[in-house]
């Protein structure tokens, strides 16, 4: 192997700065979380103790916390398995052209562009002048949709640029029906794509704040809890409730990459043709 | 096939901004709006000169943070796509570098409070080193805070699509560079950033329209004391002036689009996946 050149030395320094940016404050709250009971925003710690985290479980006079996350996290599930169906039939039909596939491409653009402000502020009339009540599983479900389908959709896209027809054409050749064909040849084949899909799905929902300001109605999701919190805690609580909602979302980045890495290996280790056209 | 997306976007994108375009001509009393056809909102839009500010301020944060993120977001996928040479490494750095983006903004921004407050670690350590004698107020609630937390969470928009069109750039041409006499800086500006404009063009539309289009992170950094059109939009809405917010709404959506529209002219976005 040839000698790595100097300007090797000095990018890896910037690449490992960058991901001290990227990382370092998360886990400076990570750190201050466990404050001492006397602690304050910043250092110094005053102690280590899990003080905070037992506030967060005890004290509910900012709200309700819980029944926030609980709602982030059914919301979350519905977007996803919704992103991701939608998105497989939409990434489907893409495939080739059809009346307005030029439109709806442009409206999925528009979608993900779109100043999150206005599916908030649009949604929220939308339901308040027909009539309807704004909740977070109906109006703030949708205008959620309008976030996390683009994505799922431009992954799609992505997947079936490189997806070697000649499968499905093997497949239809030896007389499987459309459906067996998506069934046993083409899904397979996506398979790892969708997971990549899925974690968008469930993520971006999660983490949601623009959206679901003006259509989650009275009950709030979890960042719009944390949002309330911001502006009338101003104790290390805050910071627990931080770490804690982090460490969720690493535990599911991490379980999704783990499938993903298995459903890898199992193909690898079964040998199939399936996938293989796939890169 | 495409139903279930065509109902989703024509409910919840397609009606909401063709409810925006009315109500944007409606009147407002302060408890109430009425159906109405009058251009007072947007007289009254054009006349102030805030609005004009605050117009200024989206396209200064919007053009400050692409220019930081353009040059970080290039030299991070650059290193990923040209410096590590197995995959396997490419594909764990790479994630590395977007794990975060899988976690909650709010958090990421309230988490710059330890390290710039006022008693903060940015300020203590420099004390500490005796470069400043006294705490720096303006590092956090400030624009300099609004346009870091931008940088923070928007980089990501940048290396993703650069890294993607950096590994599809065939190698045998930065050999056939090299061959031909080229050196590094050479083959960088001639071969890789031209090669590399379809993910530098794709990142600028996320970018650009994340921080136009942005609220909460210009009122949260800044401590309430700067604005954009996002935030004028949203004090509009606290106030349920519904019909200026929505007037005010549709100025930016349309800069938006027009900014947009003019971005894609140099990009095929389909054919870039």
């Amino acid at each position: 192997m040839e000698p790595r050149p100097r300007s090797f030395y000095i990018l890896s320094a910037f690449f490992a700065l960058f991901i001290l940016f990227l990382y370092g404050p998360t886990l400076t709250i990570g750190i201050l979380s466990f404050q001492g009971e006397g602690g304050g925003l910043t250092f110094p710690m005053r102690g280590v103790s899990l003080y905070w985290f037992y506030d967060l479980f005890e004290q509910q006079a900012v709200g309700d916390i819980w029944g926030s996350f609980r709602r982030s996290f059914v919301l979350g599930l519905m977007v996803m398995v919704v992103t991701v169906v939608v998105s497989v039939m939409g990434g489907l039909a893409f495939r080739r052209k059809f009346p307005g596939s030029n439109i709806l491409f442009y409206l999925i653009i528009t979608s993900l562009v779109i100043p999150s402000i206005l599916i908030s502020l649009g949604v929220g009339l939308l339901f308040s002048q027909s009539g309807l009540d704004v909740h977070w599983s109906t109006s703030g479900f949708g205008a959620q949709l309008t976030w996390t389908l683009p994505f799922g959709l431009l992954i799609m896209f992505a997947v079936f640029n490189r997806f070697d027809k000649s499968y499905e054409e093997a497949a239809r050749d030896l007389g499987s029906t459309p459906w067996q064909t998506l069934r046993h040849v083409v899904l397979p084949i996506i398979a790892p794509s969708l997971i990549g899909v899925a974690l968008f799905g469930f993520t971006l929902s999660y983490d949601e704040f623009a959206r679901t300001l003006l259509t989650s109605g009275s009950y709030n999701t979890l960042p719009l809890e944390i949002y309330g919190m911001t502006t009338n805690v101003t104790s290390p609580v805050l910071y627990a409730l931080g770490t804690l909602t982090t460490v969720f979302s690493l535990i599911i980045i991490g379980a999704f990459l783990f499938v993903a890495l298995i459903a890898n290996k199992r193909r690898a280790r079964q040998d199939s043709d399936a996938g293989k056209g796939h890169l | 096939m495409v139903s279930p997306l065509v109902a989703v976007l024509l409910i919840f994108l397609v009606l909401p901004i063709v409810l925006i375009v009315i109500v944007s001509f409606w009147r407002a009393t302060e408890f109430s709006i009425i159906p109405a056809f009058e251009f007072d909102n947007y007289a009254f839009l054009f006349g102030s000169p805030v609005t004009y500010t605050v117009f200024f301020n989206t396209f200064k944060y919007a053009l400050i943070t692409w220019a930081c993120t353009l040059v970080i977001g290039f030299t991070v996928a650059y290193y990923l796509a040209f410096h590590i040479r197995t995959l396997t490494w490419q594909i764990a750095l790479f994630l590395l570098c977007t794990i975060p983006f899988w976690t909650s903004n709010i958090i990421r921004m309230i988490s710059w409070i330890p390290f710039l407050g006022r008693n903060g670690i940015a300020n203590s350590t420099l004390m500490s080193w005796g470069v400043i004698d006294e705490p720096i107020e303006w590092l956090l609630f400030s624009d300099f805070a609004v346009i870091l937390a931008f940088v923070h969470l928007y980089t990501l928009f940048m290396v993703v699509p650069i890294f993607n069109t950096m590994m599809r750039i065939d190698k045998a041409l930065i050999e056939a560079a090299r061959d031909a006499g080229a050196n590094g800086a050479q083959i960088l500006w001639n071969v890789i950033i031209p090669l590399t404009k379809p993910g530098i063009m794709i990142g600028t539309i996320f970018v650009v329209t994340l921080v136009m289009g942005d609220f909460i992170t210009v009122r949260f950094m800044s401590g309430s004391q700067s604005a954009n059109v996002g935030r004028l939009i949203s004090n509009d809405i606290a106030l349920l002036q519904y019909p200026s917010a929505s007037a005010t709404a549709i100025v930016l959506l349309l800069t938006v689009l027009i900014t947009i529209g003019i971005l894609l002219r140099f990009v095929d976005i389909r054919k870039e996946l």
